[in-house]
């Protein structure tokens, strides 16, 4: 509706509020300057194959085998986080019990850890020798130096988005149906499940995106943790890696620049969504 | 509140100037020193050697004072020899380079930064030390490793790191070819056989040899490393009773290459320095520090005195009984090569 | 289903006062609900403490593996100390850069219509999602030797890769998106209608942001700088392919860690990253306070 209106005024040519131009100049500028240019390069070194070249590169076997590696791991990942990243928001907002700030505190660690860290520290615990590791170890299931390994990884550093994307929305999402919903006689799970997730899909659908996005991208704390064996659990951004060793840049940047375009997608149907969301929560 | 705002406010105008100033100073300070008292050397190299230079700059620095009145700074950089090579490329401006491989300054020669003709520059193909490819195993050795052909029984697991990105890792590949094709009197096919099964038997393929080190000794993995000697030695002395190592009967002589990045010392204005820095590493005590830091002197009087350190007794062979690193490099590791043939089924 | 979902989320908006005293009313508790309670707390406090403080733990146990003289000596080491310098100067021109666009970008993105809004801001978050790796590499490929700009550079004697000038534009890089997107919601949220008043009422620009604007989101704002801050100071990967590793030139914190785990000195890696850890978790705090006293 508000859109429609604005709309309208832009017809006559008039915008109400000032700095339109200024603000749009200095976004535009940054943008440009900061990341629209270096990525460019991207484009202008993969320019350098022909598209015979280019596909071959992008599909051949170890390439491929990347990807499917980095995506496989990434989605499960994004799984586990959307279900714990889920709970954890939920008790978080909903319960007050001691330590729930530090609980809320905590969330942002795997932004604030160096990946490099974090991966020493992981291996170190997850390796069959190592804490966690030996225990599984036991039970004859090997972690650290499988695609396991790697999940748990990508796990550790996407559980902030989606904990962070469905933190405000259920801070806001009212009980008022909740309480509806028991009064009517609904029972608990059945309340969560048709009246509680349909609210929180969008945010978790986003939460998903980004954790799965940054999971693949993932490179730091990874690769302690793969066994980085062809393809058994070498990630994509290593193969990108060892293009750059072998002074083969247009390689490279080639499957650099599908990471890329997966990326690009996913961020940009997590924004229709969102703003699909807050259309839908303004009309 | 007003104030907190009013102090927000001046905080985050404040920041944006400082970033402006900070990011206007950065890039003019890409500045050379050269001057007649000080000079400032660059040595890219790679990750085993950080003990050795560090101990070298020092030996270089009183040298080069008492030799011209100047002071050097040698800034070391160290990784894995490829990315360290392909970031002297890139830009990184090198006044040195002491790299792992050959095969890894011919590729800074192609980008234009080294005059061809290097590997003449200095004595013994411009490798002042070398090196071979040794065995780590937990002391006791438990599980009876001897030879190149211990590491293909199904009980063993291996670590080494990956030939595309590490110069150890070509070395070893290459040793265990060697060793191989003696067996089997030089049959590829069965070469490439048994180097499949000993590929399999890895647990670990790190992308470069410390990485596989500490793979090895801090997260206890796999029953043998396959190293550097000098890295090996290395472990034992920083972890004692707690490793052995085993020569296998062939290895192969590692010449690690060093070079002067011409491009980059003329418009430093330090060749002279540079050249010198390389030069020394021939002199007595020089080879006696490489020594000391377990690499094998070039010269083959201060070698014998470290005789009970090396095992001098190996049959070792040389990279140009595989044709030269390009040769080798072509044939083993280039993208669908040999080596890539062992993981395709 | 969806649509009557919607229809309550109408009344709700509208009938605020209501369900505040229906809340107090309703205590809300029920024996059954207790135990899923506990539950769900205890599994969310296993799963943080298996994901997230074990590895913290593991950092501070190694740490101090050999003794407080050797985690001082450390923490004190020239080079250490030099990395953190670096480190500080990269996290410092990136938040500052980065405020400055996050504030710019998400006015325009929330108090305009344009066309490209979407794409506009799907652009700005790209780098949320890139690998630090190819991060890295685009700054390399546009800057280094090798790159379409390097000659340019070469011949004017400007270094941005493998100097600190590169550092500091892989750390703006990675750390871009951050203020925008804790930006955007808030704004979003509040609407136009009050800037819309203010300058039919003849503010100027600046007037109207300062007065307007800046107080709703000043919150959000300093969120976004402690995640900016703390994202900034972790960064590994895309710093690590640009800085050439040069001891006490280049190191950034991180780097120094790899560099120390790498030399066998793994008490001192894990000395320098409890530095990491210890800043993380200020920061962190810093985060708390500022919602605390936000709500």
């Amino acid at each position: 509706m508000e859109q429609q209106i604005v709309k309208v005024k832009n017809k006559k040519g008039v915008r109400v509020i000032p700095g339109f131009g200024f603000s749009m100049g200095i976004t535009l500028f940054m943008l440009s300057i900061l990341v629209l240019i270096p990525l460019a390069s991207i484009f202008i070194s993969t320019a350098q194959l022909d598209f015979k070249e280019f596909i071959d590169i992008v599909t051949s076997r170890q390439i491929v085998s990347g990807y499917v590696v980095s995506l496989s791991c990434s989605f499960i990942a994004a799984l586990v986080n959307v279900v714990f990243g889920l709970m954890l928001a939920w008790v978080i907002e909903r319960y007050e019990f001691p330590g729930r700030r530090l609980m809320d505190g905590l969330i942002e660690l795997p932004f604030a850890l160096p990946t490099a860290v974090a991966g020493i520290s992981l291996t170190y615990l997850y390796s069959d020798q190592g804490w966690i590791g030996s225990v599984f170890a036991k039970a004859g299931i090997k972690i650290a130096y499988t695609r396991i390994g790697i999940t748990i990884a990508m796990i550790f550093v996407g559980i902030p988005f989606v904990v962070r994307s469905v933190q405000p929305v259920l801070e806001k999402l009212d009980r008022q149906y909740e309480e509806a919903a028991l009064m009517l006689g609904a029972g608990r799970t059945y309340t969560f499940f048709r009246v509680i997730l349909p609210e929180l899909f969008p945010a978790l659908l986003a939460g998903f995106g980004l954790a799965f996005a940054r999971g693949i991208g993932e490179y730091g704390s990874v690769v302690f943790i793969a066994g980085n064996i062809p393809y058994k659990t070498q990630i994509a951004p290593l193969l990108i890696m060892t293009k750059l060793e072998q002074y083969k840049y247009a390689d490279a940047t080639a499957c650099a620049l599908v990471l890329l375009l997966i990326s690009f997608l996913l961020m940009l149907l997590i924004n229709s969504i969102q703003l699909h969301m807050q259309k839908f929560s303004k009309c | 509140m007003k104030k907190i705002k009013e102090n927000v406010c001046l905080s985050v105008l404040s920041a944006c100037m400082i970033a402006g100033m900070l990011t206007g100073c950065g890039s003019a300070s890409g500045s050379t020193a050269n001057s007649d008292t000080s000079v400032e050397l660059l040595n890219v190299s790679y990750d085993p050697t950080r003990e050795f230079y560090a101990a070298y700059n020092e030996l270089f620095c009183d040298y080069w004072k008492e030799k011209t009145g100047q002071d050097v700074t040698v800034t070391q950089s160290h990784g894995g020899s490829g990315s360290q090579a392909r970031s002297v490329i890139e830009g990184n401006e090198a006044d040195v380079v002491t790299l792992a491989l050959a095969h890894d300054v011919t590729a800074i020669e192609e980008a234009g930064l080294i005059e061809s003709g290097w590997e003449d520059e200095f004595d013994k193909d411009s490798s002042p030390y070398t090196s071979t490819i040794v065995f780590l195993v937990h002391k006791g050795n438990e599980k009876n490793i001897q030879d190149w052909d211990d590491l293909i029984r199904d009980d063993v697991d291996v670590i080494t790191p990956n030939p595309k990105t590490s110069g150890a890792a070509c070395w070893s590949f290459l040793a265990a070819w060697a060793y191989q094709q003696e067996q089997d009197g030089q049959d590829s096919a069965a070469t490439q056989e048994f180097m499949k099964k000993l590929y399999q038997n890895v647990l670990v393929l790190d992308s470069g040899a410390r990485g596989s080190t500490n793979t090895f000794v801090e997260n206890g993995q796999g029953d043998v490393l396959i190293a550097w000697e000098n890295e090996a030695y290395l472990s034992m002395q920083e972890y004692p009773d707690q490793y052995e190592i085993i020569t296998p009967s062939i290895s192969i002589l590692a010449q690690p290459s060093v070079a002067v990045v011409d491009e980059n010392a003329k418009s430093h204005g330090t060749p002279e320095a540079a050249s010198a820095y390389l030069k020394y590493l021939y002199s007595e005590d020089a080879q006696r520090l490489a020594g000391k830091n377990y690499y094998r002197p070039s010269n083959e009087d201060i070698l014998r005195e470290f005789s009970d350190q090396f095992n001098l007794d190996m049959n070792l062979v040389t990279i140009e009984d595989f044709g030269g690193w390009n040769e080798a490099y072509k044939t083993f590791f280039e993208d669908g090569a040999i080596f890539d043939q062992i993981y395709d089924e | 289903m969806a649509k009557e979902v919607k229809k309550n989320y109408e009344q709700d908006v509208v009938g605020d006062g209501i369900n505040s005293i229906q809340k107090v009313i309703d205590p809300h508790k029920s024996e059954s609900n207790h135990i899923v309670k506990n539950i769900l707390i205890g599994t969310c406090a296993l799963f943080l403490f298996i994901m997230l403080i074990l590895p913290l733990i593991v950092v501070i146990i190694n740490a101090f593996r050999d003794g407080w003289a050797a985690y001082q000596k450390a923490v004190f080491d020239e080079y250490t100390v030099k990395a953190l310098q670096l480190t500080l100067l990269a996290t410092v021109s990136a938040v500052a850069v980065n405020t400055v666009f996050g504030i710019v970008a998400s006015y325009l993105v929330s108090k305009f219509y344009f066309r490209g809004r979407q794409i506009l801001s799907a652009l700005i978050d790209i780098p949320f999602s890139i690998s630090p790796v190819i991060a890295g590499l685009i700054f390399i490929l546009t800057f280094g030797n090798v790159g379409w700009m390097g000659d340019f550079l070469k011949s004017h004697g400007i270094k941005i890769v493998f100097a600190v000038p590169g550092i500091i534009l892989a750390t703006i890089f990675v750390t871009f998106p951050f203020v925008f997107r804790e930006l955007l919601p808030v704004l979003n949220a509040q609407g136009k209608d009050e800037e819309e008043a203010a300058a039919l009422m003849g503010a100027n620009g600046f007037t109207i942001f300062r007065k307007i604007t800046f107080p709703h989101i000043k919150w959000a704002l300093l969120y976004g700088i402690v995640l900016c801050t703390a994202r900034a100071m972790g960064e590994f990967g895309a710093v690590s392919v640009i800085s050439g590793h040069l001891r006490g030139k280049t190191n950034t914190l991180p780097l120094h860690v790899e560099i120390l785990y790498n030399e066998f000195n793994t008490t001192a890696a894990f000395a320098v990253s409890s530095l990491l850890v210890i800043m993380a978790v200020l920061i962190l705090i810093a985060r708390n306070l500022i919602e605390w006293k936000n709500k």
